[in-house]
């Protein structure tokens, strides 16, 4: 099961930049079929919060890489380091 | 029993709370139209793009931010006084919002005032649920956290149940003619929903000030191991930031797209796609809500017994799996074409109105009706611009073609029950999540870690479902359900990181 979880890792390690490539091409796709205020503001706040989701789906796989999550805490004691 | 002696005061005065709150959110987006018009008219550009910042600011870059800055007071000075403190929030702003002027008496200070105002609304939501839920968890005892969270996780899906009500009850009971009622409520009774609020939430006020502080937090304040630092320790820390995000990956966020899709999804899909009228799409909500909310508190106890994990991803996984049939349904219950007319029922109606009183040009609406074996109705109305010298002399548009479909009694009762389903399923995966997400974190910065995955997964990905959802109908006009492509692709990828990465253990002590 760990090795699973070590694996899976890299897929959400790829699927941060991935997902912000899609974004960032669909929102100027749809920013230059329609360039009113609404479109641009609308797409901005997507890109704006998405970018660092992303980044959180990458360190999430990094961790898992690492193996970080083999072992989940039991005690609060081990969160805090 | 002594371990629970006193926590029904408990529940009720966290959960009276965040209901109310939930309350004040919802109101400001079940009436978005009628405060469009008020405050931003679509005829002024800066207006509407105020507009546009109230809607998506307010949900998606200021609940994250609220829980941030609350969740970190929550954890400074106490649960009590910051959940106290969202609520002032909360009540003020909503009341204040009823007592702005209009745009045509103040001009721009109209649209700038609701703006700031929708956003201390956000902020408030952000800063709420954590404390409400922690406060109730930290009084639980370990056996039966999930069955007393759970009562505090019945608040949103109730907020926006007496959200519906309220507004439906005040644009009904203005006058007897019930279209001058409308007219009313458009004009002036959509304060009343805004202005009652300052009632509920003085007595909310009233009996949280009578509560104690969490016997935790005072437990940690008398041994002086409060975190100093609470925001460094919950996502500095890598041994708690990795927690904060599986939280969010692996719970919150699949939480949020089922939450959204079955209680806001599903109520816009029947009144814009199935073009289902303006009250009946609200009232199949809201049948279907009363008879699901007990589930909440089904889910919450059943994880008490066999663990929170399960009955979360079996929910996410049942969406996944059902929502394209689900809103199929609902496509075939509302089409006319599988139904039998009753021709010698139809009714045709032609009205002309001036357009102004200084033209002689006037609109013309032709109004079709066409009665249905199963007692639907459905009514056409299309419109055309008549002009008195040839050729077109006016700027005046034509005005768009409308259909309205009245469901007969059959119809309208599959469709409560098909909401009804969606609605479980947002139990289950709601339900056990407050325990789930209190048991993650330790007592010092649970406040902090719990509320911002909560706020992303459930205010970003699940705010956003009926935006993402509809564009990518815009985007892909021949597919009727392709919006629901956003919340089975991201309920499915939580799904498989809950499947993998989370314990069904639940964590007795939470006391550490």
């Amino acid at each position: 099961m760990n090795q699973l979880k070590r694996f899976a890792g890299i897929i959400w390690l790829l699927l941060g930049p991935v997902a912000v490539f899609y974004l960032i091409r669909t929102a100027a796709a749809e920013i230059a079929k329609k360039p009113v205020i609404d479109t641009k503001i609308q797409w901005g706040v997507f890109v704006v919060v998405f970018i660092p989701i992303a980044i959180g789906m990458m360190i999430f796989g990094w961790y898992a890489l690492k193996g970080e999550y083999d072992h989940l805490p039991e005690r609060s004691a081990e969160l805090i380091d | 029993m002594k371990e629970t002696k006193g926590i029904w005061k408990v529940i009720g005065a966290s959960s009276l709370g965040t209901l109310i709150e939930w309350y004040d959110f919802y109101i400001f987006g079940s009436l978005a139209t009628v405060l469009a018009n008020q405050f931003f008219p679509k005829t002024n550009p800066t207006a509407a793009l105020l507009s546009t910042l109230a809607t998506f600011a307010a949900g998606f870059i200021v609940r994250p931010f609220g829980a941030l800055v609350f969740g970190r007071l929550g954890d400074l000075i106490g649960r009590k006084y910051t959940f106290l403190l969202t609520l002032i929030l909360m009540g003020g702003s909503t009341f204040a919002i009823g007592l702005v002027p209009s745009y045509e008496s103040i001009g721009f200070a109209a649209p700038i005032l609701v703006l700031l105002l929708r956003l201390l609304q956000g902020l408030a939501l952000g800063g709420e649920y954590g404390g409400a839920a922690t406060y109730v968890a930290e009084h639980s005892p370990p056996n039966r956290r999930g069955f007393f969270t759970s009562w505090i996780q019945t608040t949103a899906t109730l907020g926006l149940f007496v959200s519906l009500g309220v507004i439906l009850l005040t644009r009904h009971s203005l006058d007897a003619d019930q279209a001058k009622s409308i007219a009313k409520f458009n004009d002036w009774g959509w304060r009343i929903p805004f202005l009652v609020s300052i009632v509920l939430v003085v007595v909310s006020i009233y009996i949280r000030l009578k509560m104690k502080e969490s016997p935790l937090f005072e437990k940690l304040k008398a041994a002086g191991t409060r975190s100093v630092n609470p925001l460094k320790e919950s996502f500095g820390h890598r041994s708690n930031l990795k927690m904060v995000l599986l939280a969010l990956f692996g719970a919150t966020m699949g939480q949020g797209v089922v939450w959204y899709t079955g209680q806001f999804y599903a109520q816009s899909f029947i009144e814009n796609v199935c073009k289902v009228d303006f009250d009946q799409s609200r009232t199949i909500l809201i049948w279907a809500i009363l008879f699901a909310t007990p589930f909440f508190v089904v889910f919450g106890s059943l994880s008490d017994k066999i663990g929170r994990k399960w009955i979360m991803l079996i929910g996410m996984l049942l969406a996944v799996v059902t929502y394209k049939p689900l809103f199929n349904q609902f496509v075939s219950i509302s089409n006319e074409k599988n139904k039998e007319e009753i021709l010698s029922r139809l009714e045709v109606n032609t009205t002309a109105t001036a357009i102004n009183k200084y033209s002689h040009d006037s609109v013309k609406m032709h109004t079709t009706k066409h009665f249905y074996t199963d007692s639907s109705v459905v009514t056409e109305i299309k419109g055309e611009i008549v002009y008195v010298r040839e050729g077109n002399f006016s700027d005046f548009k034509t005005p768009t073609p409308k259909i309205i479909k009245k469901l007969g009694n059959g119809g309208y009762w599959n469709m409560v029950l098909i909401v009804f389903v969606m609605i479980f399923y947002v139990t289950m995966v709601y339900g056990p999540i407050a325990a789930f997400l209190v048991e993650l974190f330790p007592t010092k910065i649970r406040y902090t870690s719990m509320s911002l995955p909560y706020h992303i997964g459930n205010g970003v990905f699940g705010g956003l479902t009926p935006f993402i959802a509809t564009l990518l109908t815009t985007i892909y006009t021949n597919d009727k359900l392709v919006g629901l492509m956003y919340p089975i692709i991201i309920a499915a990828v939580c799904l498989v990181i809950g499947t993998l990465y989370i314990n069904n253990k639940i964590n007795v002590e939470v006391d550490d």
